[in-house]
């Protein structure tokens, strides 16, 4: 029994983790879940805390529906999924809000939100529900992190062109503005998110060349 | 694929709604407490900013209570309630009841060696609720200082009403005209005119969001307009 065992981190499983990373990132390589990515990137921390509650609703969520899944009746499936990531997502508010009030102001209904990102149920669908807990766990991390890395690029990005902090501190000096330098309210606005997004897509490919398609 | 009775599916949605139910309700339980005193904090950080005094989470209290000096308790008619406390009205629940019944709050705040009073304010946005303070000088007409806040209001667009640069705008308007009437102070959209003492410049793109903030500042501070007058006919 123990000889067939697969090892925890053999390469199958850290393909798992890492796939999600760079060729099949959930957002430059799938877009999904944009709708979030673009709203609350405009700073550094909550893009951070966002990434933070995506990957443990995902992971937990990932588990959960595994282990459940023999006893999931497929005709109610979708219905149980759904419960699974709400009540993940309460807690997650219900923990920001106790423990990191000015962030969950931030977020909002972005908190809520992580309900209908689409990464979390494709996950569910795609794979929790036909795989062993610890693969669910691992691809639902690397998802989520996939999905995360993005974020926080984005919302460092923008937040250092935006407001020209990074978590709240300042960090162009004031000799910059002094000398003419202004922020880039554009980058304040969803729209620089989508771009830097694209930026972020152009690069990936350029170095990353199986993702190009063929014509 | 396996076969699932309806009695198998219904048990397990029952079963899954029960556990479900029950894990949540434990843990807001648990965490009530913390997040009531957040609340608060932030409560106390908004009456604050709208005396344009900033404050970090742990100076908001020391700040308060130096700032803060009295609260009290009025009705419709200017005349001072007894035994409730100003600080734990919810105004989301008086401006449901009729104007007579209500219960309003004035927090007295002490900058600079001059009285300020101030007011909150609640009304509807686009999308949810919008709410604030507004510091009126002891003229009882010039406005001091405001702050507003909002539960879901686009961001970049209605969201700009808890912006600051939104809300130093009101600084200095007035609410009564020449001739002692209670005019309130507008948000106008495409811009106030120049030197205007009761508008300010309304959100492009946020129509409705300003809109909701004129509402707000005319009916909320309407039902404290008799005591305004008691004070101001004192006064002179």
């Amino acid at each position: 029994m123990s000889q067939d065992r697969e090892p925890l981190f053999s390469a199958k499983n850290m393909k798992l983790l890492k796939e999600p990373l760079d060729d099949s990132n959930p957002i430059t390589v799938q877009v999904l879940g944009i709708c979030s990515a673009l709203a609350i990137t405009v700073k550094l921390e909550p893009s951070v805390v966002m990434a933070l509650s995506v990957v443990f609703v995902m992971a937990v969520s990932n588990v959960v529906v595994s282990l459940l899944r023999s006893s999931i009746p497929p005709r109610i499936r979708i219905i149980v999924q759904l419960t699974v990531i709400a009540s993940l997502v309460i807690l997650v508010d219900e923990f920001l809000a106790a423990f990191a009030y000015e962030v969950s102001k931030q977020l909002s209904v972005f908190v809520g939100l992580i309900i209908t990102n689409c990464i979390i149920m494709g996950r569910l669908e795609a794979f929790a529900l036909s795989n062993k807990p610890w693969p669910a766990f691992l691809d639902g991390v690397g998802n989520a992190a996939g999905y995360g890395v993005i974020l926080v690029i984005v919302g460092f990005v923008r937040e250092l062109f935006g407001s020209g902090t990074i978590w709240g501190y300042q960090v162009v000096p004031q000799s910059f503005y002094s000398g003419g330098y202004e922020n880039n309210g554009l980058f304040i606005l969803p729209p620089m998110a989508l771009i830097t997004v694209g930026i972020i897509i152009w690069v990936q490919r350029y170095r990353n060349r199986k993702l190009i398609e063929e014509r | 694929m396996k076969q699932f009775s309806n009695t198998y599916i219904f048990t397990f949605s029952a079963i899954m709604v029960v556990t479900v139910a029950a894990v949540l309700s434990v843990v807001a339980m648990q965490l009530q407490p913390m997040q009531k005193k957040n609340v608060e904090i932030n409560k106390k950080q908004n009456i604050l900013l709208s005396l344009n005094i900033e404050s970090s989470k742990d100076s908001v209290l020391a700040k308060y209570d130096r700032y803060i000096t009295d609260s009290y308790v009025i009705n419709s008619e200017g005349e001072r309630k007894e035994g409730i406390d100003a600080f734990s009205v919810d105004l989301s629940k008086e401006i449901a009841k009729p104007v007579e019944e209500r219960n309003l709050p004035v927090f007295v705040g002490t900058v600079k060696d001059s009285t300020q009073y101030v007011v909150p304010v609640r009304g509807k946005g686009l999308w949810g609720p919008i709410w604030g303070y507004v510091a009126l000088k002891n003229d009882f007409n010039t406005i001091y200082g405001t702050n507003f806040s909002h539960d879901s209001e686009t961001p970049g667009l209605g969201a700009e009403i808890a912006n600051r640069p939104f809300q130093k705008q009101f600084i200095g308007k007035k609410i009564f005209n020449e001739q002692g009437d209670f005019v309130s102070v507008n948000v106008v959209k495409g811009g106030a005119p120049e030197g205007a003492t009761h508008a300010v410049d309304g959100i492009s793109g946020g129509t409705i969001t300003s809109k909701g903030v004129d509402n707000m500042l005319e009916d909320v501070i309407g039902a404290y307009i008799p005591y305004f007058k008691q004070m101001r006919n004192k006064r002179s």
